[in-house]
């Protein structure tokens, strides 16, 4: 039976199980739903939980075992000279009997044993997959039939359905703690591996990075060098630029709109200045590569000025446009949320509209305004598209924002994009990379709304 | 107000006069450092709708020109002697004849006078290299065309597509033009006798990927975006809500609760790369789900957008007023009934507006999905959640690297459809909260 016919299948059987269980409390209570604890309906929620829930979960745990338990079998059905090969290769082996089972190009002519191991395969599949069929579709019907036995006029069926429901509740709330966790043991295990060949200090201190691994031992001229300061460097580089064009327009324009702007202007500038925001990274991107780098080189080539084709500065400068709408309206909440007898204050001194901004609307304001413009910052760093598509490879270590630098993102991209083995330094790296990325926009953000929690409650 | 100069000397009638000098003196410079400001500001905001105008007017500029397509009208005689040696009209022998010959035969004939190899090879240049896919097509559809002449529009090349659309510089010098100067010959002769027509480009919507721009389509793209997003929203939204009614109605205010609180609020900060780098390690190296798929893409999307709807929905249940919650407990339901028939369905459309506003980034998300995959070329159309696909974002990527100058156009032509979707999304989200929202 197929997995979805199967779902679909226990699906029926807990409505089938609802309308039995609602008769069935109608029956014991004769007739009457005032003689029933609960309303009619939760005795057959009830009954209908209890028919899908224990045959779905059943039916999740099989198909997370099912894959490993069959390769297993099939490994041991191997003719011996497979089996002696190391692990590598046997790995090579079963990824063509799956290709050849699910009818995808091997990567060489099928012999009659990996024939037969396919077939095999494919048998041991069917039958697990009846097998599953037979015991969910079980269970389902013998748990639904227990629990309609269960039905009386006392028993407290909406307690009972209360009590799933909030475990399913806690379930899904806990998906976020599962999501970090999974995060940080997933770039953890890989980032300790790749620190068991490659040491830590020479990862975060050395200025040398050329991830070309050597495919045979005798190759020259790449050993791989894992240093990864040029990316730091990189990444602070553009990260900088974008800020330097983000954070004066962001803040003043959301100076101008809270402070100056009247009530249309408002209404009408701020949505489109979010729009912004809304523009999928890959579309920046593009118009970077397209629009902004060539504009820069002719202007720099036009003062004499020799400017890489994927300059920090295009990078930076579209990176900056992006962050614009982020730095202006965590600007505007904070500054909105100054009180406004500190600007009549200010206004009763006789200070003119600006002085009270900067004199005293920014200086209260300011923690605030620090934490958005840290938070637009981990999203620079974290930023993707942009770098992957309009700044360079290579790993420069350079502070001239006129030439081609690399970021972590575009690294980590370019190491785990493509077919290659989960094993090698190179695909390694780009977990250690991930990790370090993901600590430090971690404790930027900790830090950042930190800081805007702390400034939010001081004026409440 | 540095002009508060201290009066030290006493406070007498001749030092007040003094202060108010003082400030009068300063007034305008002060006021010209109003204005300044004020000026600071309005300029800000220009800078960012300039930076706004001009994204959307090089992405529509480069694009508009990618939904009509050339076609040239050739007569093309459906040699018999080539379709169909033997006339039987068996379908395996139709599909499988030389059609593209039959398009260089009729070339051949227009312009009898080249006649040398490297000319042909040019001439022939002039007709898409799915020409032949074309007229195998209508022949399969149509076997009485067999023997007859007739007049086929066929697509032209993406080379002289971009000659007639008018984006190939003609004063350019011949070697640094992809197009040679006697294809501009014989494309102009052609459109001169009215053989050269601009359609509306109806594959670039129903045709996979291809190699050649002419005949790249973005359907599997929007495919697999309409498969990802739906799995998407049928995993995020129940989760996502039933996430924010516990910790919003039920939970106890203790450590762990805090804890999910804060780590919510980071992951929704946490860079999209990050939770690729997760899908690759736990969904298809762990669980081995299998790579590129719209599943995988859809769970790593999930939780991309949880934190998303997460907050969007507390918000929303936050905005009904106890009053509610009151009088349902108080006629007596259970505090589940109070949230399941109460409290839920007023905050309803702010759940669904955070909902959508979080399709629309997951829609327009592309990070992740190159680490788990989504990048490969996919000419087919994928036909379910376990088929390898790609997304509409990457395939702005991919052809974003092309070096074709027709796949700049299509990028352009994608991301316009792409914004399009995101701006209809937005907008039936603000309909939704305008039309919904309720003031207490």
């Amino acid at each position: 039976m197929q997995t979805s016919m199967l779902i679909v299948v226990l699906l029926i059987l807990s409505s089938i199980a609802f309308y039995l269980g609602r008769r069935r409390a109608f029956a014991v209570a004769r007739g009457r739903a005032r003689n029933l604890h609960s309303l009619p309906s939760y005795y057959g929620y009830y009954v209908a939980l209890w028919c899908g829930l224990p045959a779905l979960l059943v039916a999740g745990l099989w198909f997370s075992a099912e894959d490993a338990i069959i390769t297993r079998m099939l490994v041991d059905n191997l003719p011996p000279e497979v089996r002696s090969l190391e692990p590598g290769r046997v790995d090579l082996v079963l990824n063509d009997i799956h290709n050849l089972v699910n009818g995808n190009i091997t990567s060489r002519e099928p012999d009659a044993a990996m024939l037969a191991a396919a077939d095999h395969y494919r048998q041991l599949r069917a039958t697990s997959h009846a097998a599953l069929s037979v015991v969910a579709l079980a269970l389902a019907i013998v748990a639904g039939t227990f629990s309609l036995t269960r039905i009386r006029p006392e028993h407290r069926a909406r307690n009972a359905v209360e009590r799933i429901v909030m475990a399913l509740l806690i379930a899904c709330s806990s998906i976020a703690i599962l999501t970090t966790v999974g995060i940080v043991l997933s770039v953890l295990f890989e980032s300790l591996r790749f620190f068991q060949t490659i040491s830590l200090f020479e990862f975060l201190f050395s200025p040398q990075w050329s991830p070309q691994t050597a495919l045979r031992a005798d190759q020259v001229g790449s050993s791989g060098a894992f240093g990864a300061v040029p990316l730091f460097a990189g990444t602070l580089l553009i990260s900088f630029i974008a800020m330097a064009v983000a954070v004066p327009i962001g803040l003043l324009s959301a100076i101008y709109l809270s402070e100056y702007a009247g009530r249309r202007l408002r209404a009408s500038v701020k949505p489109l200045l979010e729009i912004l925001a809304g523009v999928p990274t890959v579309v920046y991107g593009f118009f970077a590569a397209l629009v902004v780098a060539p504009m820069i080189r002719d202007a720099g080539l036009s003062l004499g000025l020799d400017v890489a084709s994927e300059s920090a500065l295009a990078a930076g400068l579209v990176m900056g446009i992006m962050i614009i709408p982020f730095v202006s309206s965590l600007s505007d909440d904070v500054i909105n949320a100054v009180p406004q007898s500190l600007r009549d204050g200010a206004y009763g001194l006789g200070a003119t509209r600006s002085e009270t901004v900067r004199k005293v609307i920014l200086p209260a304001a300011l923690p605030g305004i620090v934490g958005g413009i840290l938070l637009a910052a981990s999203r620079a760093i974290g930023e993707t598209m942009i770098v992957v598509m309009a700044a360079g490879m290579a790993a420069n270590l350079t502070a001239n924002p006129l030439e081609a630098v690399t970021t972590v993102t575009v690294q980590i991209v370019t190491l785990l994009t493509g077919d290659q083995e989960f094993d090698s330094p190179k695909t390694l790296a780009a977990f250690a990379l991930g990790l370090v990325l993901f600590v430090v926009t971690l404790l930027l953000n900790i830090f950042a709304l930190h800081i805007v929690r702390k400034y939010r409650e001081q004026y409440e | 107000m540095n002009s508060q100069k201290p009066t030290r000397d006493g406070a007498d009638g001749m030092d007040s006069r003094r202060t108010i000098e003082i400030v009068r003196a300063g007034l305008r410079r002060r006021q010209a450092a109003e204005k300044r400001f004020r000026l600071y500001g309005l300029l800000a905001i220009l800078l960012g709708l300039v930076f706004l105008s001009v994204l959307f007017v090089s992405i529509v500029g480069n694009g508009y020109s990618a939904f009509a397509q050339t076609y040239v009208r050739l007569p093309v005689y459906f040699d018999a002697a080539v379709i169909d040696p033997e006339g039987t009209r068996d379908p395996e022998t139709l599909g499988s004849a030389d059609y593209a010959g039959l398009v260089k035969a009729s070339l051949r004939e227009m312009f009898p006078a080249v006649t040398e190899r490297g000319e042909r090879r040019a001439l022939y240049g002039i007709i898409s290299n799915g020409a032949g896919f074309e007229l195998r097509d209508r022949v399969l559809g149509d076997p009485a065309l067999i023997g007859t002449r007739q007049d086929v529009w066929l697509v032209a090349d993406d080379e002289i597509d971009m000659l007639v659309k008018g984006r190939v510089d003609r004063t350019l010098p011949e070697l640094d033009r992809r197009v040679k100067d006697d294809q501009i010959g014989w494309v102009d002769r052609l459109d001169a006798e009215g053989r050269v027509e601009k359609r509306f480009n109806t594959n670039f919507f129903l045709a996979g990927d291809s190699r050649d721009p002419e005949l790249a389509g973005i359907r599997g793209a929007l495919v697999g975006s309409l498969y990802t997003l739906l799995l998407t929203l049928a995993l995020s939204f129940p989760i996502g809500v039933a996430a924010a009614v516990y910790l919003e109605e039920f939970a106890p205010r203790n450590r762990i609760t805090d804890l999910i609180e804060v780590n919510i609020n980071n992951l929704a900060a946490v860079p999209s790369i990050v939770f690729g780098l997760l899908g690759l390690a736990v969904f298809i190296n762990f669980f081995g789900i299998p790579r590129s798929s719209p599943l995988v893409g859809a769970l790593v999307l999930t939780l991309l957008v949880l934190p998303t709807i997460i907050i969007a929905s507390r918000a929303a249940l936050k905005s009904v007023p106890p009053s509610i919650r009151e009088a349902a407990l108080g006629v007596g339901a259970s505090p589940m009934q109070t949230v399941i028939y109460h409290v839920l369905p007023l905050a309803m459309p702010g759940m669904l507006t955070g909902t959508i506003i979080g399709m629309a980034h997951a829609l327009g998300e592309t990070a992740p999905l190159l680490m788990i995959g989504m990048v490969a070329f996919i000419v087919s159309i994928p036909a379910g959640v376990f088929d390898p696909a790609t997304v509409l974002p990457v395939q702005i990527f991919l052809w974003a690297d092309s070096p074709e100058r027709a796949f700049v156009e299509k990028t352009s032509a994608a991301i316009a459809v792409l914004l399009a979707f995101l701006i209809l999304m937005n907008a039936v989200a603000v309909i939704l909260r305008k039309r919904f929202e309720r003031r207490w």
